[in-house]
């Protein structure tokens, strides 16, 4: 079964003009948020995307954009009290990967 | 000469440090043309998997780390593929003990003991330094091609075309899951589509439970604190209903919401938190004799639906950051109506336990 977060919210962006279809976007994005569609990728399922970054930090051409951040609730509520931007305080998040 | 004296540094850097704090999994350590390096076991020890339960636990997590730097495990040459890797030891054992069998030097990032993933998201298993611990370890001498596979978690932080330009070295993102990394090697370092995945299952959700629960007790001890001081003017104030009623709520938010995250109703954590919260609220009325044989009056019963629903919605909220699919826009949005709602509510509550103690008839 596939989670579902809040629809309309992600602040990802694929600018097709520079996209030239290498697929690295494909390879790291951790929710299939994206499709090839002859040579170019599209953005197939955006609300799955959570803005954790690796498809703009490796697209080669500049052709993604998005505001990475961590999705928590305490690392958001930490940043407002102390003034700082909303950054994970916990070691953990899932890692069921090495 | 100019060689050989990098080799000695590097042997005395290893070996010192190594020594020092992992020789749990080492077995042996295997001279190579740059010095020696620690060969580390495939499989894991009892001491690996209580060290792996207590960080689940919280028991010095936050110190559960290996030397960064080069390991291998069998018999790697200049021909084995490198794996990358974090310095949290539940990660690099996760890793090793997938790899029976297979020649292959790994390559510890230092992440300060943090996962893969998480340590992407701060930038801390990073192009920088991967570039660097690749320079360190005199990479390039010790292999005689030039790829490097990372975990596919690693991207967050890694630039794989930076790296490129910056080391030579080009990174091939592999599977999430260190489980899937034998049958990738096998296909010609391809993954699939879902290998490519994160899931986020019910024994991974469950696995993350206990420190939610840890993480709870010092604010639950708090309240309970602040409670009893309460109790000291009045001992009508707080009973043994608000006691279970609370524990209740937390274990809602922290245990049950987690389990059956995908089941309930809703996208919002905290709004599956409440729902739960409220069945609770609901039912801890019901057990008390509401609505036919009440036990207390009708303001303290609306007072538990006020506040112990808000309650569940605040830790089932705080799961969003171990969850694996939640942005941060989402998480801003949910909450932006979930704090003032929760404040509200949670306030309005125990204005009605203190009033339905200091006038038990109402």
């Amino acid at each position: 079964m596939k989670h579902k977060y809040l629809r309309n919210v992600v602040t990802l962006k694929l600018n097709q003009e520079k996209c030239k279809g290498c697929g690295m976007c494909i390879n790291v994005c951790p929710h299939a948020v994206f499709l090839l569609k002859g040579d170019k990728v599209q953005i197939a399922d955006k609300d799955s995307c959570m803005e954790c970054g690796a498809c703009a930090k490796n697209c080669s051409f500049s052709a993604i954009e998005v505001k990475p951040g961590v999705g928590c609730a305490y690392g958001i509520m930490v940043g407002k009290l102390t003034g700082t931007e909303p950054s994970c305080g916990c070691s953990d998040g899932n890692n069921g990967c090495c | 000469m100019d060689q050989n004296s990098n080799g000695d540094d590097r042997q005395a850097c290893c070996c010192e440090k190594a020594g020092e704090k992992s020789p749990a999994g080492m077995i042996n350590r295997i001279e190579i043309v740059v010095g020696e390096i620690p060969q580390a076991s495939t499989k894991l020890t009892l001491g690996d998997k209580i060290g792996s339960w207590k960080a689940r636990w919280g028991i010095n997590r936050m110190n559960y780390k290996i030397n960064p730097g080069l390991y291998c495990v069998g018999d790697a040459d200049n021909t084995s593929p490198v794996l990358v890797t974090a310095n949290y030891k539940m990660s690099f054992d996760r890793l090793r003990k997938e790899l029976s069998g297979i020649n292959a030097w790994i390559l510890v990032l230092d992440t300060k003991g943090i996962n893969v993933w998480c340590a992407a998201g701060k930038g801390t298993f990073g192009t920088d330094e991967l570039v660097s611990k690749i320079l360190m370890t005199n990479l390039s001498k010790i292999v005689s091609h030039k790829t490097l596979i990372l975990p596919q978690l690693g991207a967050p932080g890694i630039s794989a075309h930076e790296v490129q330009k910056r080391s030579g070295f080009k990174v091939v993102f592999g599977p999430v899951r260190a489980s899937d990394l034998k049958d990738f090697l096998k296909a010609g370092m391809k993954a699939t589509s879902e290998m490519r995945q994160v899931k986020f299952t019910l024994y991974d959700r469950l696995v993350l439970t206990p420190i939610e629960l840890v993480g709870t007790l010092k604010v639950s001890l708090m309240i309970f604190g602040v409670l009893f001081i309460l109790n000291l003017f009045n001992a009508n104030f707080f009973g043994l209903v608000d006691f279970y009623g609370y524990i209740g709520a937390l274990l809602i938010g922290c245990v049950l919401v987690p389990l059956l995250l995908p089941w309930i109703p809703g996208n919002a954590f905290a709004w599956k938190g409440w729902l739960m919260g409220m069945l609770w609220a609901i039912g801890i009325n019901v057990i008390n004799g509401w609505p036919f044989y009440p036990e207390y009056g009708l303001v303290r019963a609306l007072a538990y639906m006020l506040i112990l629903p808000p309650i569940s919605a605040f830790y089932a909220m705080n799961f969003t950051g171990a969850s694996t699919y939640t942005s941060l826009s989402g998480v801003l949005k949910e909450m932006k109506t979930a704090v003032p709602a929760i404040i509200i509510s949670t306030a309005l509550g125990g204005i009605l336990i203190i009033l339905s103690s200091l006038i038990p008839s109402i």
